[in-house]
């Protein structure tokens, strides 16, 4: 079979997983719709200044709640998915078997990126219908925004996995790392760049994907091609880092007492 | 043809030497037993040759190949069942048998694994609604759907009731009527002596004994014993031959059971005793391993 038929049907192995589990289904899925109903029911009709745009809550929060819902799928999901089946024997029993590597991770990132891209247009529909946001200006940046944020995410969590001693620990872990950094990056309300969270934000990749993903959506209509190249590199920094880290230290067996 | 050569292998993690110099060799189309107590250095052994663990020193060849180098063709050729390993749980059997064939580049039929562990009324059901020892059962499956020429089966029926140990023997037995070499690790020394045809005893991360588990029963130093209750007031000095009483039962250790018994029954037609429960035993392998392996 072809290299593609192989990564192929491991996405297709991986969606039939995904989808057939409550749980990841819940957390991944559901989650972000449930903030995004009650955030924009609780911020309804407030303005915000992004920089220096004056923009609807709503504007501002749709783009938000697309990255936080690819950066679940993509890192929550992965990190503690990962762990657990790296803990219960089913990362060695594959190693052991001719599936090559490469191919495993490619239906986990791939189907990780299917469920962003569902999460990203049903939030995006949502909000456009029920909370009447503008239609995104820059499809092509938002999609590539999205492309580069799952891949990068998608790296991390494949990289936190070497930091979870064991699939108990997981959502704790991933959660006490990637929460924190959520709310100071403005993911449910902006934070003012010249704030000291939003300073610490800075260092980290949630706020930069934010930010692209409000630059691509664009609601004031004041970036000219919906890129913005510092944000996009500083999160493809982050998910460089990742894969380097992820080829040098992946475990696929539990970690001996 | 030899499937596994392994000689003068060793393996330290840290301080500890887990393994300390082991030689053996699994012939093709035997079924090999490696046996030893917990931390007595097998898995390690197994897992060298499984290719999950790199090695210290020695010359270890699977299939005429290092396993450390081996790769992807090697895998292709050898069929793991681990110790402990859950099994996917959200697919069903089929979807999951169906998976890992395509893993492979000439698998055996989905139906025919199925049926081999005897899975088919399942074959629909999701794994998670299996019980413990139908996971189990799932699990030898994805170890043979590749139709492998060497498996490796860690306590592959360790938790399985009787019934499913036994259907499990059978399993292996079929495989090893199809040719396949088969290196078992079990604690059951009643499914060593049932399926192994050369059995190796690790202890302390050495080789304690090695030979078929008949030779190994016959042990030198092994000896027969006879057994019989005391009762009818009969005093322990009064026996013909030097006995020792372990809860009411005497127990004749001998080298030479048909002289001994002869003696003994002479002397009971004699005294117009009968020898209550009267019974004559080679040792067991389990005796035998546990001699072996008592300093563990």
């Amino acid at each position: 079979m072809s290299s593609t038929g192989i990564a192929l049907r491991q996405v297709s192995f991986e969606q039939r997983s995904f989808w057939r589990n409550p749980a990841s289904a819940f957390f991944a899925f559901l989650f972000p719709i449930i903030f995004l109903v009650v955030f924009a029911t609780l911020f309804k009709g407030q303005r915000v200044q992004i920089g220096s745009v004056q923009t609807s809550y709503d504007d501002y929060y749709i783009p938000a709640l697309v990255a936080f819902g690819v950066m679940g799928a993509c890192f929550t999901n992965i990190a503690i998915t990962l762990s657990l089946r790296r803990d219960n024997g089913i990362l060695k029993r594959l190693r052991g078997t001719p599936l090559p590597p490469w191919a495993f991770i490619a239906g986990v990132v791939g189907s990780s990126i299917i469920v962003s891209i569902v999460l990203a247009l049903l939030t995006t529909v949502f909000g456009i219908l029920v909370y009447g946001v503008h239609v995104p200006q820059h499809i092509g940046a938002a999609a590539a925004t999205i492309g580069v944020g799952a891949l990068a995410f998608c790296a991390l969590g494949m990289a936190m996995t070497i930091v979870i001693p064991n699939a108990e620990a997981a959502p704790a872990i991933v959660n006490g790392v990637f929460l924190p950094i959520v709310f100071i990056s403005g993911t449910f309300f902006p934070v003012a760049s010249t704030s000291i969270l939003a300073q610490i934000a800075e260092w980290f990749p949630v706020r930069h994907f934010i930010n692209a993903m409000f630059t691509a959506f664009d609601p004031a209509h004041q970036s000219g091609s919906g890129f913005n190249g510092t944000d996009l590199l500083m999160m493809a920094a982050w998910g460089a880092g990742a894969v380097v880290l992820s080829v040098l230290r992946f475990r696929w067996e539990p970690r001996k007492s | 043809m030899t499937a596994i050569v392994v000689d003068g292998l060793r393996k330290s993690y840290g301080a500890v030497e887990a393994v300390r110099g082991v030689s053996f060799h699994v012939d093709e189309g035997e079924v090999f037993g490696l046996l030893g107590p917990n931390g007595a250095g097998k898995t390690t052994i197994i897992e060298i040759l499984e290719g999950y663990r790199t090695r210290d020193a020695g010359d270890v060849t699977v299939l005429g190949v290092d396993p450390r180098t081996g790769g992807r063709k090697l895998r292709e050729r050898v069929g793991l069942v681990l110790q402990e390993a859950a099994v996917p749980p959200m697919l069903s059997v089929t979807e999951l048998v169906e998976l890992y064939r395509g893993y492979y580049p000439s698998p055996r039929p989905a139906a025919e694994i199925i049926e081999l562990v005897g899975l088919t009324e399942k074959a629909g059901e999701r794994v998670r609604k299996l019980s413990g020892g139908q996971q189990r059962r799932l699990d030898v499956a994805l170890g043979l759907v590749g139709d492998p020429e060497l498996i490796f089966l860690d306590e592959p029926t360790t938790g399985f009731d009787p019934s499913a140990r036994r259907a499990a023997w059978e399993v292996v037995r079929n495989m090893r009527t199809l040719g396949k070499t088969i290196v078992l690790t079990t604690h059951y020394m009643d499914e060593a002596q049932y399926l192994a045809d050369r059995i190796c005893v690790i202890a302390a991360g050495l080789v304690v004994a090695q030979g078929t588990p008949e030779t190994l029963r016959a042990g030198t130093d092994q000896v027969t014993h006879i057994r019989f209750e005391l009762r009818n007031g009969v005093a322990v000095a009064t026996l013909p031959l030097k006995a020792r009483i372990e809860g009411g039962v005497a127990i004749i250790e001998t080298a030479t059971p048909t002289r001994a018994l002869n003696e003994l029954t002479t002397w009971a037609l004699a005294q117009g005793l009968e020898l209550p429960n009267l019974e004559v035993a080679r040792p067991s392998l389990e005796d035998v391993y546990l001699e072996l392996t008592k300093n563990e």
